[in-house]
C-alpha cells in the first residue's frame, strides 16, 4: 500500500475526480432542470384526505402532493407535534390545496403519520383560473343566469365542457377587441394629440389643420362606439354561466366561468389523455401571455421579445465585428499596434456585462435617445421616446458586449485561410478587395457564423445589462405589431432570462410559480445549449475543410 | 476573363480597350474605397469600443472636481443703508433675494440688478426695538425676531412663481404664521438679547437670554378646536439655569429637542428638550481649542450635528452620540480646513450635510461634513464680511460686506459628496457610535446623510469571487491535469466540450438554482455539504486502492485513462451516502439542526458563546454557484496549456524513470504554470463582475463580514439594483458610474495580466 501511495497513483485518481465531478455537476444541473421543467406540464393527481392537525382536530384536505421531504421528528417534537417515539424521521409532504381566495394560502405542510384517510376521488375538479390560481373542488351545479341547469358531479360535468368552451371563445373575442381594435384606436388617437401638438410647436396650426384633425378624431370616436358596443354585448353573455362546488372544509363556492381557463378531473383520466393534456399545456406555455403578475400563464411575450433583441443585435453586430476583423487582419501593418488592439479586444470580452448596462443606460438611452427625442421627437416632451430604456438600445448594448466574440472568431477563421488562396487571386489579376469579396470572405463564412452564433448565445443568456436598457417585467404590447410602423423600437421588451429572475425572486407567490421558472429555464438552456452546439459543429466542420486545403 | 483582341478589327480593339481601362480603373477605384472604408470602419469600431471607458470616466469625472464659486454682480444694500442688516435670504429659482433690516423693514429685491422689488415695514409696537434676530428652520423660511420689551415677532417669507407667455415672475409676500402681533416670551418685558427659534406647523419653541440675566424656555402649541376650527394658542414656559458666563448663542434644533446654550469663551451647555416642561441637562463642555473664542454657531440640516466658528478661523462639527451606557454625549466629529480669520457667519446646506462659513478677512469657505472635503476656500472680498445668504438649492449667495455692498455670487457645486476618504476610509456618520463603513444610498427622508462607501461592496465583491475561486480552483485545475496529461484521447474528445459548454449556461439560470434550490436546500442539509467536502477524496482514494487491489484481469479489462468514468458510481454513492447520515450525526451531535446549533451551540455546554448566525443566502451558496459558472472558464484555459507541454519534455522525463506523477509535478504542472495562472487570473476576473448569480444567491446587504456563513453586496449587484432608480446626473447615479469603472479596470488589468502571460507561455513553448 505504501508503494502504490508512493507512485503517486492516489493523486491521479484523485485529479480524475475532479473530472467526474465537474461532468456530474454539468448533468446534473442539466437533469434537474429538465425534470422540474418537464415536470411542470403533467396534470398530476389530486388527492383527497382526512388529516388530524396540529390541535386534534380532523379536517379535510384536497390538492395536490407538490413536495415530499424526510424531516426530523425531534425538530417537531419540538415545534409541539404529537409524534412517535420509536421514529426518528417521518414524511412530509407540501400540499398545494390552491383556493388562494378561500385559505389565503396555497399550501399545506401535512404529516404522513397524520393522514388518517386517503384516496382519488374520480370527480375531483381542477379548475384554472384568471385570478387566484388553481380551484380545487367537488364539482355541484351548473347554473345559467343563476337557474340551476345541472345538479350532480356527473350531470353537472356533461354541462360544464361545452358552456366553458363558449366561455373561453368569447373571452378571446374580448381580448382581441379590446387588444387589437381599440389598441389600434388608441394609437391612432396618441398620433393625431402628436400631430397636434406638433403643429402647436410649429405654429402652423391653422384652422383647416384643425378642422381636419377633428374630424379624424371624430370618426375614431365613432368607431370606438360601436367597439365598445360589441364589448358590452359580449361581457353580457360571457355573465351568462356559472358553476358551484364544494371545497375542502364544505363550504359552495360559485364561479362565474368567464374566470375560467380550463378545468379537468385528472384522477379521471387515464395516461393518453394525461399526454394529450400535457402537450397542451407545453403549447400553451410556449404560445399564451403571462397570467397573474406572471406566475401562471404563457411566456410567449417573452419568447418574442428574446428572439427580436437577438436579431437586431444579430443584424447590427455582424457587418460592425466583420470590419474591424478584416481591417486587423487584412489592411493593418501588423505589428505592436494592432497587438495591442488584439489583446485589448480580446479583454474587452471579459468586462462584466453589467459594465455595458451601464455605458448603454448613460450613453445610448440618455445621450443618443435624449439627443433623438429633442430632435425629431419634441411634440411628445415630456414623455421620452427613445430616451428611455427599450429594445433598440438593448439590441445595441449587445451587439457592443458581443462585438470581441464576433471579431475574435472572423480574425479567427481569416488567418486560417491559406496564404496560397489569397496569393493565387491576386496573381490572378484581382484586387485587394476582389480578393477579399470573392474568395477570403466566403471561406472564412463559416467562422463569421460561429462568432455571430457565440454572439448570439452569449446574448440570448445575459441579463444583467438588460435590466438597465429596456427590459420590464410586463410588457404592455410586443415590439412588432399591426399599428404602423409595425416595428416599434422605442418600446420595452419581455425576456426569458429577466423573465427567471423576475419570477423567481420578485413575484409575491414563489413557491407557486417555482415550477414555471423550471420551464422557462428549460428552454432557454435547451435555446442556448442548441446554438453552442451548432458553433461547435461549424467550427469543427470548418477544420476539416481547411485541413483538405492545407494538404 | 481577360481576353486578347486577335481576330477583331483595330477599331473595336480600341473601344474594348477602352471599356476594360475603363473597367480596369473602376476596380482600382472599387479597390481604393473599400481600402479606406474598412480603414476608416475598422479603425472607428475600435476606437468606439475603447471609447466606452473614455465615456465612463467623463461620466464620474464631475464628482471630483472642485467647486467654483463666480461673481455675478454687486451694488450698493437696497432699502435703508445706513440701518444694519441682520439677515439676508434668496428664494429657489435665485431670482429675488430677501434683506431683513434692524429697524424691522424687509425688503425684496433682484438679485442680479439690486433693483428693489418690495418692502415691507413690521408692526413693532411703539418704542419697542429689535435686539435679536433667529434663522430657524430653513426649510420653511422663518425667522425671530426678538425685541427689547421681551417679546418676539415671527415671520415667514414666501415667493409664489406665476407664468405668463413662458416667463417666470416670482412674487414675494411675507406671512404671519402666529399673528401680526409679537408674541410675548418675556412676561416681565427685559431685553431678548440673545434669541433661538424652531418652528413646525403646530408648535413653535423659543429659547432666550434676557437683559437681566435669565435663560427662558418657551413653547408654544397651536390648538385647533375640533367644532369651530378656531385655533388657540397654548403657552408653556420654564426658566433655564444661567451658565456662569455671558450667553452668546442659542441654538435649537430642527426637532425641537436640543437646546444649545454657548458662552464666548466656547462653554456649550447641552438641555435636552423633548420635554419642554422639564428640559434635562445632558452636559456641559468647551467646544474651543484653548483660548480661541466661540463665534458662531450652526445646526447641519436634518438637526443632528452641530457646527461650532470659533475665533481662530476653524469649524468644528459636534453631534449627539449615544455611549455604551445608552447616554447621549455630544462629541466632536471632526475639524475642517480653517479660514484665515475668526468665522461670522455658518450657513448650513438645505439638502445636503454641507455648509458655507465666511470669515472677518472676507474670505468664504464651503464645506461637505461626510465627504471631510474643502470646496472652496477663498477670499471674496478685500474687506470684513457681515452677513451672507444662500439659496435653498445653494447654488447661490449673497454676500454683504462692512462698506453696505452686496455681491450675489453663483455657485457650482453639483457633487459635493465624495471624496477619496467618503469612498474607501471609514466614515464617522451622523448617529453613529464611531466610524464604519458604510452603503446607503438613499432612504426616504430628504435630510438623511448619504453613504457611499465603495469598501463594503468592494469587499463584498472580492469575498464572493474568493469562495468562488476557492471552489473552482482546485477542481478546474485538477480536471485540467487528469483530462491533458491522463484521460484517453477519446474521452477528451467528449470530456472537454462537455464541461466547457457550461460556460455558455446563462448565469441567470445558475443564480436562479443557487437561490431557491441550493439554499433552501443547503440550510437543511448544511451538515451535509459540508462532509461532502471532507468525505469525498477519502471516497475516492478508498476507491482507487479497492480498484487497486482488485485481480488484475478485471483492471486491465478497463483502459487506462478512463478511471473518471469508473469514479462517477463511486461518487454518486459517497454522496447518497453522505446524505443518508447526516441526519443522524446531526441528531447525535447537534440537537438535530447544525443550522441552529451554529447560532447557540452553547446548549451542549463546551462552546460557551461561540455563535455564528447562518444566513440562508450566504457565500457558501454564491462559492458553489459561481464556482460552477468559472471552472470551465478555467478548465478549458488551464487545459490548453498543460495540453500543449511539449511531449517530449514528458517522454524524457518517464525515459530517465520518473513516474507519471513525478513527470507531472515536477515537469509539466511547472512549465505551464504560467497557464495555469493566467486561467485562474480570467476566472477571477468573470467571478469578479458576475452579476446575476450574486444577485440572486445572495441577500444583498452590504455587511463586511467575511464569514462564509453571511451574504454580501457586490458591485455589479449593487449597480444592477439601485441604477434604474438612481436619478440621472445625480451623485448617487455617477457614484455608480464609478462602480462599474472600478470593475472595468480591475477586470481589464486581471485580464490583460493574463492573456500577456499566456502570449509569453506560447512563445515558450515554441522555443521548446
Amino acid at each position: 500500500m505504501r508503494s502504490w501511495f508512493k507512485s503517486g497513483a492516489p493523486w491521479i485518481w484523485i485529479n480524475a475526480s475532479a473530472v467526474s465531478i465537474s461532468l456530474l455537476a454539468v448533468f446534473g444541473l442539466l437533469t434537474l432542470i429538465a425534470i422540474r421543467g418537464l415536470g411542470f406540464f403533467w396534470p398530476g393527481d389530486v388527492v383527497a384526505m382526512d388529516y388530524k392537525e396540529k390541535n386534534g382536530q380532523t379536517t379535510h384536505l384536497i390538492g395536490e402532493v407538490w413536495d415530499t421531504e424526510q424531516v426530523k421528528t425531534e425538530v417537531l417534537r419540538a415545534n409541539g407535534f404529537d409524534m412517535p417515539q420509536d421514529k426518528l424521521f417521518v414524511t412530509r409532504h407540501v400540499l398545494k390545496v390552491g383556493n388562494r381566495d378561500a385559505y389565503g394560502v396555497d399550501f399545506q405542510l401535512i404529516l404522513q403519520p397524520h393522514i388518517l384517510k386517503q384516496e382519488q376521488p374520480k370527480d375531483l375538479l381542477v379548475v384554472v383560473r384568471r385570478e387566484w390560481g388553481n380551484f380545487y373542488g367537488y364539482l355541484q351545479q351548473v347554473k345559467e343566469n343563476g337557474q340551476v341547469v345541472a345538479t350532480g358531479s356527473a350531470t353537472a360535468w356533461q354541462e360544464f365542457e361545452p358552456r366553458l368552451q363558449r366561455a373561453v371563445a368569447l373571452y378571446d373575442q374580448i381580448k382581441h377587441i379590446e387588444k387589437s381594435s381599440i389598441g389600434v384606436i388608441n394609437a391612432k388617437q396618441e398620433k393625431l394629440r402628436l400631430q397636434q401638438r406638433r403643429y402647436e410647436l410649429n405654429n402652423v396650426l391653422t384652422p383647416d389643420h384643425q378642422a381636419e384633425l377633428d374630424a379624424e378624431r371624430s370618426e375614431l370616436t365613432n368607431e370606438r362606439v360601436v367597439f365598445e358596443k360589441q364589448l358590452t354585448d359580449l361581457y353580457n353573455q360571457i355573465k351568462r354561466d356559472s358553476f358551484t362546488a364544494t371545497i375542502q372544509d364544505g363550504r359552495v363556492i360559485e364561479i362565474p366561468f368567464s374566470k375560467v381557463v380550463k378545468a379537468y378531473q385528472p384522477n379521471a383520466m387515464n395516461v393518453f389523455s394525461k399526454s394529450w393534456m400535457y402537450l397542451a399545456n407545453v403549447w400553451e406555455f410556449i404560445s399564451d401571455e403571462p397570467r397573474e403578475a406572471n406566475t401562471e400563464g404563457g411566456i410567449f411575450p417573452a419568447i418574442f421579445g428574446t428572439v427580436m433583441m437577438v436579431l437586431i443585435m444579430a443584424v447590427l453586430v455582424t457587418p460592425l465585428g466583420v470590419i474591424a476583423a478584416v481591417y486587423l487582419r487584412e489592411y493593418a501593418k501588423q505589428g505592436a499596434m494592432t497587438r495591442i488592439i488584439r489583446i485589448a479586444v480580446n479583454n474587452l470580452a471579459g468586462v462584466p456585462s453589467i459594465v455595458y448596462g451601464v455605458f448603454g443606460l448613460g450613453f445610448f438611452v440618455y445621450i443618443v435617445g435624449g439627443s433623438i427625442d429633442s430632435l425629431l421627437y419634441p411634440e411628445a416632451a415630456p414623455a421620452p421616446v427613445f430616451g428611455t430604456p427599450g429594445i433598440m438600445w438593448a439590441s445595441l448594448t449587445l451587439a457592443i458586449m458581443t462585438l470581441p466574440v464576433v471579431i475574435v472568431a472572423t480574425e479567427e477563421g481569416l488567418s486560417r485561410i491559406p496564404r496560397s488562396i489569397r496569393e493565387g487571386s491576386l496573381a490572378l489579376g484581382a484586387t485587394k478587395f476582389e480578393t477579399l469579396w470573392r474568395t477570403v470572405i466566403p471561406m472564412a463564412s463559416p467562422a463569421i457564423m460561429t462568432g455571430l452564433i457565440l454572439a448570439v448565445a452569449r446574448a440570448a443568456g445575459e441579463v444583467a445589462p438588460l435590466m438597465l436598457v429596456g427590459v420590464v417585467k410586463l410588457a404592455p404590447s410586443l415590439p412588432l405589431d399591426s399599428v404602423t410602423p409595425f416595428i416599434h423600437l422605442d418600446r420595452k421588451f419581455m425576456h426569458l432570462g429577466f423573465h427567471i429572475y423576475d419570477v423567481g425572486f420578485q413575484s409575491p407567490n414563489v413557491e407557486a410559480a417555482r415550477p414555471l421558472v423550471y420551464a422557462t429555464s428549460l428552454l432557454l438552456v435547451l435555446v442556448i445549449l442548441f446554438l453552442n452546439l451548432a458553433a461547435i459543429r461549424i467550427r469543427n466542420h470548418l477544420r476539416e475543410k481547411y485541413r483538405a486545403l492545407e494538404g | 476573363m481577360i481576353a486578347t483582341p486577335n481576330n477583331a478589327s483595330p477599331a473595336r480593339g480600341s473601344e474594348l480597350e477602352g471599356k476594360l481601362t475603363l473597367y480596369f480603373k473602376l476596380r482600382m477605384i472599387l479597390d481604393k474605397v473599400v481600402r479606406y472604408g474598412v480603414a476608416f470602419g475598422g479603425i472607428g469600431i475600435i476606437l468606439a469600443i475603447t471609447g466606452i471607458f473614455a465615456f465612463l470616466l467623463v461620466e464620474v469625472f464631475p464628482i471630483f472636481q472642485a467647486a467654483r464659486i463666480t461673481e455675478q454682480a454687486h451694488y450698493q444694500v437696497p432699502g435703508l443703508p445706513q440701518t444694519p442688516t441682520i439677515h439676508l435670504a434668496i428664494e429657489e429659482q435665485n431670482e429675488v433675494a430677501l434683506r431683513v433690516a434692524a429697524n424691522g423693514s424687509l425688503t425684496f429685491f433682484d438679485t442680479h440688478s439690486g433693483k428693489l422689488i418690495k418692502s415691507v415695514q413690521l408692526q413693532i409696537p411703539r418704542g419697542a426695538h429689535i435686539v435679536t434676530f433667529a434663522n430657524a428652520n430653513a426649510k420653511r423660511a422663518t425667522f425671530a425676531l426678538g425685541l427689547d420689551r421681551g417679546q418676539v415677532l415671527l415671520v415667514r417669507h414666501d415667493y409664489l412663481s406665476t407664468y405668463q407667455d413662458s416667463k417666470r415672475t416670482i412674487t414675494p409676500s411675507v406671512i404671519f404664521p402666529y399673528g401680526e402681533k409679537p408674541v410675548v416670551v418675556d412676561p416681565r418685558g427685559k431685553p431678548l438679547n440673545r434669541l433661538a427659534m424652531q418652528e413646525n406647523d403646530d408648535s413653535v419653541t423659543l429659547a432666550a437670554a434676557t437683559g437681566d440675566q435669565r435663560l427662558l424656555l418657551v413653547s408654544i402649541t397651536k390648538q385647533k378646536s375640533f367644532l369651530s376650527e378656531a385655533v388657540t394658542f397654548e403657552r408653556n414656559s420654564v426658566t433655564l439655569p444661567y451658565p456662569t458666563a455671558e450667553v452668546t448663542q442659542l441654538l435649537i434644533d430642527k426637532d425641537q429637542r436640543q437646546l444649545y446654550i454657548a458662552s464666548r469663551n466656547g462653554n456649550l451647555s447641552v438641555y435636552d428638550i423633548s420635554d419642554k416642561a422639564q428640559p434635562r441637562l445632558l452636559q456641559h463642555l468647551s467646544v474651543t481649542h484653548g483660548a480661541t473664542n466661540l463665534t458662531s454657531l450652526a445646526t447641519l440640516t436634518g438637526g443632528i450635528s452641530l457646527l461650532v466658528g470659533s475665533s481662530d478661523g476653524y469649524v468644528s462639527q459636534w453631534a449627539l452620540v449615544r455611549d455604551e451606557n445608552n447616554n447621549e454625549q455630544l462629541v466632536k466629529y471632526r475639524d475642517f480646513e480653517p479660514l484665515p480669520k475668526a468665522i461670522v457667519q455658518i450657513v448650513p446646506e438645505l439638502n445636503r450635510k454641507g455648509f458655507i462659513a465666511i470669515d472677518e478677512g472676507g474670505s468664504a469657505g464651503i464645506y461637505h461634513t461626510t465627504a471631510e472635503r474643502t470646496l472652496v476656500r477663498q477670499a471674496i472680498a478685500s474687506k470684513a464680511l457681515q452677513r451672507i445668504g444662500l439659496s435653498p438649492r445653494a447654488n447661490s449667495m449673497v454676500v454683504l460686506d462692512e462698506t453696505n455692498t452686496l455681491s450675489f455670487w453663483q455657485i457650482h457645486n453639483p457633487h459635493p459628496e465624495l471624496s477619496w476618504s467618503a469612498l474607501w476610509q471609514k466614515v464617522w456618520y451622523e448617529s453613529y457610535p464611531e466610524p464604519r463603513y458604510q452603503w446607503q444610498s438613499s432612504s426616504a427622508s430628504d435630510d438623511f446623510e448619504p453613504k457611499f462607501s465603495l469598501t463594503p461592496l468592494s469587499f463584498g465583491t472580492l469575498k464572493a469571487a474568493f469562495y468562488a475561486i476557492l471552489i473552482a480552483v482546485p477542481l478546474s485545475i485538477m480536471a485540467a491535469i487528469f483530462t491533458a496529461q491522463f484521460m484517453s484521447p477519446r474521452m477528451r474528445r467528449t470530456v472537454k466540450p462537455s464541461i466547457e459548454i457550461m460556460a455558455a449556461l446563462p448565469t441567470v439560470i445558475l443564480g436562479f438554482l443557487a437561490g431557491l434550490w441550493l439554499a433552501p436546500m443547503m440550510e437543511k442539509n448544511l451538515l451535509a455539504i459540508i462532509l461532502l467536502f471532507v468525505v469525498m477524496p477519502f471516497g475516492v482514494v478508498f476507491t482507487a486502492y479497492a480498484w487497486h487491489r482488485l485481480p488484475a484481469k478485471v483492471r486491465f479489462g478497463v483502459a487506462e485513462g478512463w478511471e473518471g468514468a469508473l469514479l462517477i458510481p463511486a461518487i454518486l454513492m459517497v454522496g447518497w451516502l453522505v446524505f443518508v447520515i447526516s441526519p443522524y450525526l446531526e441528531l447525535w451531535f447537534f440537537h438535530g439542526n447544525l443550522v441552529e446549533w451554529l447560532g447557540n451551540p452553547n446548549k451542549g455546554g463546551w462552546l460557551q458563546g461561540w455563535r455564528i448566525d447562518y444566513d440562508q443566502r450566504n457565500a457558501m451558496v454564491v462559492g458553489i454557484a459561481m464556482g460552477v459558472a468559472v471552472v470551465p472558464i478555467i478548465f478549458s484555459i488551464a487545459e490548453d496549456a498543460l495540453f500543449a507541454v511539449p511531449k517530449h519534455l514528458i517522454n524524457g522525463s518517464l525515459a530517465l524513470g520518473a513516474t507519471p506523477w513525478q513527470t507531472l509535478v515536477r515537469v509539466v504542472i511547472l512549465t505551464a504554470s504560467p497557464g495555469i495562472f493566467s486561467a485562474v487570473m480570467i476566472g477571477l476576473g468573470r467571478a469578479v463582475g458576475e452579476t446575476m448569480i450574486v444577485l440572486m444567491a445572495t441577500g444583498n446587504t452590504p455587511v463586511m463580514d467575511p464569514s462564509i456563513f453571511q451574504g454580501m453586496r457586490t458591485l455589479s449587484a449593487n449597480i444592477a439594483v439601485e441604477m434604474p432608480e438612481a436619478e440621472v446626473a445625480s451623485t448617487h447615479f455617477r457614484v455608480l458610474f464609478l462602480a462599474a469603472i472600478v470593475l472595468f479596470i480591475f477586470t481589464f488589468v486581471v485580464n490583460t495580466l493574463a492573456e500577456v502571460i499566456r502570449q509569453r507561455l506560447r512563445h515558450k513553448y515554441s522555443s521548446l
